[in-house]
């Protein structure tokens, strides 16, 4: 069960750190990039040849990084300045590009027999105590920065400061909630039957920390489901954080992978908040809204489109370090166009236009991937069931909320 | 400064420089496929005046602000704002020599708060640039206050204060006028070119914006002002051009352009 929740958090990380990319294009600048992943595939590609070339990989990473952005800088040149219907058919063209010169210039990588045995990080990396246990408090900052900043706008949601009382009991409730829910699956996940005593008391433990905040959050309005779903998204993530806690311990490749992930996803979100809120956001925004009226107040439009695209590109080629490094082989049908319309998915799922959208819409996009594997079908079917499926969701969501599930629901009622 | 706009085929003494000429534009022409949108306009703005644009619809107006601003590339001719040439800059590099436009239907940042649309407008934001976000926090942060302290003050004066933190998007007409022009207000303009700012609005709203408008004059603002509400042009402009079919039917103060035989057949017909 371990191996399993980390390998999925290396998947939610990776695609959450490419999907921010994204959103940086679409949610905040208003770009149409349909060719996210050619600066995956640069990345990954940049990163494993010249890994495989003895570079070391902080380098090789920031030459992918460079190489993406390059793709990203031609991709501006030609089409920033006309209408952004054009952005959309040369992204997704330069992306084919990308894909088809891996696939057929042999030389330089291998085509489609792909590239393997290329180095990886903490592959020969046996920690001590004293490393583990750093490592392990370094992830548990992250996780605790995190928690607090998730708790701070559940208050502003639901309750403001009143609920603040309330924390060190919901704390306390949600981790007895998380450790049952670890006690009801892992039988399941060896095979063996349901364990009665565990699952009655994740029920009752995480029945008890929603009904608490319920109760105290708005006496006027209770909002039960979406505290119901905040509490169990929060149990689920503590899940992951016990797996990768526990896989730390145990060191192994994929443990390390993915705390380095989390450090650089945590590192990428903080800044692009940072960013956001910035003057510089505010003019990405204002481009995004109306470009004629950013300009018509003295913003050089295409200088910002220009750096909006390079940052968003920049974010992408470090996700496909990381995508090649999970995956320990990759060929160019890892890089079909399906990857940018996942990314989008993502985008729209959790909510473009706001950060943490990208990594919820990834955690529910996973979870979904995970959850469907159970199905009975042989492989082609179930991928058509998938697709199917998640097409069916973003209809769904497309009516009931067009703003994606983090998106604030006044801004539909806006004229423009 | 101009002296080969007296080779072309116009009055002489309409092409002439005159000192006190904030916004001077000689023999603009634009064509869109065949019809001559706007064709050998001319236009004077004296410094500190309140001047008005005035013309039937279809006559052009909208585009010679687009082309004053360079939002429009114009076919030929030349604008020249406060001795400067100006046709060749991008319409951003236009604004910050301080002159600035608002549109014909006012166009607000509509997922921004009223505040946030006002912050954007202040020029040469330190935490624009990508780079200082990291190099220069604390001026951002003190600039940050700055701006705040002034776009309370002009949303105050404008009565859009109560709104500051809604959806720009979420205003009424008539308040993003006000929203529109408090913005061009925030970037401490030279000169502003108003698009029939009176347009849809209701009387009493009307008035205000007159209000405004002088006020803002009286701080230094020279505008130019397309407008059909007649009573409003009449009452605020110094000056008046009129335009038909693209070309320039006449100049001068309100009561001669009322009078102006011509310019009463361009609106009335024959």
């Amino acid at each position: 069960m371990v191996g399993y929740l980390i390998s999925l958090g290396i998947f939610t990380a990776t695609f959450a750190l490419f999907s921010l990319g994204l959103n940086l294009h679409w949610g905040y600048t208003g770009l149409i990039n349909f060719g996210h992943v050619g600066f995956l595939a640069i990345g990954s590609y940049t990163t494993i040849l010249l890994g495989i070339a003895g570079v070391p990989m902080f380098f090789a990473v920031f030459a992918g990084v460079v190489l993406a952005m390059g793709l990203g800088f031609s991709m501006g040149m030609a089409t920033l300045r006309l209408r952004e219907d054009y952005l959309a058919i040369v992204t997704i063209g330069m992306a084919e590009i990308v894909r088809l010169i891996a696939l057929n210039e042999d030389w330089l990588t291998r085509g489609g027999r792909g590239v393997y045995g290329f180095p990886l990080p903490f592959a020969q990396f046996n920690p001590n105590i004293p490393t583990k246990l750093g490592m392990i408090a370094l992830f548990w900052a992250v996780v605790g920065a995190a928690a607090w900043q998730w708790w701070q706008w559940l208050e502003r949601q639901y309750g403001r400061s009143r609920l603040r009382w309330l924390l060190p009991s919901y704390a306390a409730l949600l981790i007895a909630g998380t450790l049952s829910l670890w006690a009801t699956l892992l039988p399941l996940s060896l095979g063996r039957e349901i364990a009665i005593f565990p699952l009655v008391l994740t029920l009752l433990t995480l029945g008890g920390a929603i009904a608490l905040v319920s109760h105290y959050c708005r006496p006027d309005k209770p909002a039960v489901i979406p505290i119901a779903l905040n509490t169990l998204a929060a149990a689920l993530g503590g899940l992951v954080v016990k797996a990768l806690t526990l896989g730390l311990w145990d060191f192994s490749y994929r443990a390390g992978l993915l705390w380095l992930l989390v450090l650089v996803l945590a590192l990428v979100v903080w800044q692009l908040e940072r960013l956001i809120h910035s003057p510089w956001g505010r003019v990405l925004k204002a481009i995004r809204e109306d470009e004629e009226v950013a300009k018509a107040l003295g913003k050089n439009v295409f200088a910002y489109k220009m750096q909006s695209l390079l940052l968003g590109g920049a974010i992408a080629a470090v996700a496909g370090s990381f995508y090649a490094w999970q995956l320990t082989f990759i060929n160019p049908d890892g890089f079909v166009s399906l990857i940018t319309f996942q990314g989008w998915t993502i985008v729209v799922l959790g909510g473009a236009g706001n950060n943490m959208g990208p990594l919820l819409g990834a955690a529910l996009f996973w979870a979904y991937t995970a959850l469907t594997r159970f199905i009975p079908l042989d492989g082609g079917r179930l991928e058509a069931l998938r697709m199917m499926l998640i097409g069916l969701v973003l209809i769904i969501l497309m009516m009931w909320r067009p703003q994606g599930i983090l998106g604030k629901k006044e801004e539909l009622s806006l004229g423009r | 400064m101009v002296d080969e706009s007296s080779l072309a085929p116009v009055p002489s003494s309409v092409s002439q420089v005159l000192p006190a000429d904030l916004l001077l534009a000689t023999e603009l022409c634009k064509s869109f496929g065949g019809i001559r949108a706007v064709d050998h306009a001319e236009i004077r703005v004296a410094r500190g005046s309140i001047t008005g644009l005035i013309g039937p619809n279809g006559a052009g107006k909208t585009t010679l602000f687009n082309l004053l601003c360079n939002f429009i590339t114009p076919d030929q001719g030349r604008v020249i704002f406060d001795g400067v040439p100006i046709s060749h800059l991008p319409p951003h590099q236009v604004a910050l020599q301080g002159l600035l436009r608002t549109f014909q239907v006012p166009r607000v940042l509509s997922r921004l708060s009223v505040l946030e649309n006002m912050l954007l407008a202040a020029p040469l934001q330190t935490g624009e640039k990508f780079w200082n976000s990291w190099l220069q926090p604390l001026r951002i942060r003190q600039e940050e206050q700055e701006l705040r302290q002034r776009a309370w003050a002009i949303l105050e004066s404008v009565g859009l204060a109560a709104k500051a933190n809604d959806y720009a998007g979420a205003l009424s007409g008539g308040q993003r006028k006000l929203l529109e022009m408090g913005r061009v207000m925030m970037h401490r303009p030279r000169m502003v070119l108003l698009d029939e700012p009176t347009a849809g609005v209701n009387p009493t709203l009307i008035n205000q914006i007159c209000e405004h408008i002088v006020r803002w004059n009286q701080g230094g603002v020279t505008f130019l002002i397309i407008e059909h509400n007649m009573d409003v042009v009449m009452s605020l402009c110094q000056h008046i051009w009129v335009l038909a079919e693209g070309k320039n039917l006449a100049d001068g103060p309100p009561r001669e352009i009322q009078t102006n035989p011509e310019v009463l057949r361009a609106y009335l017909g024959q």
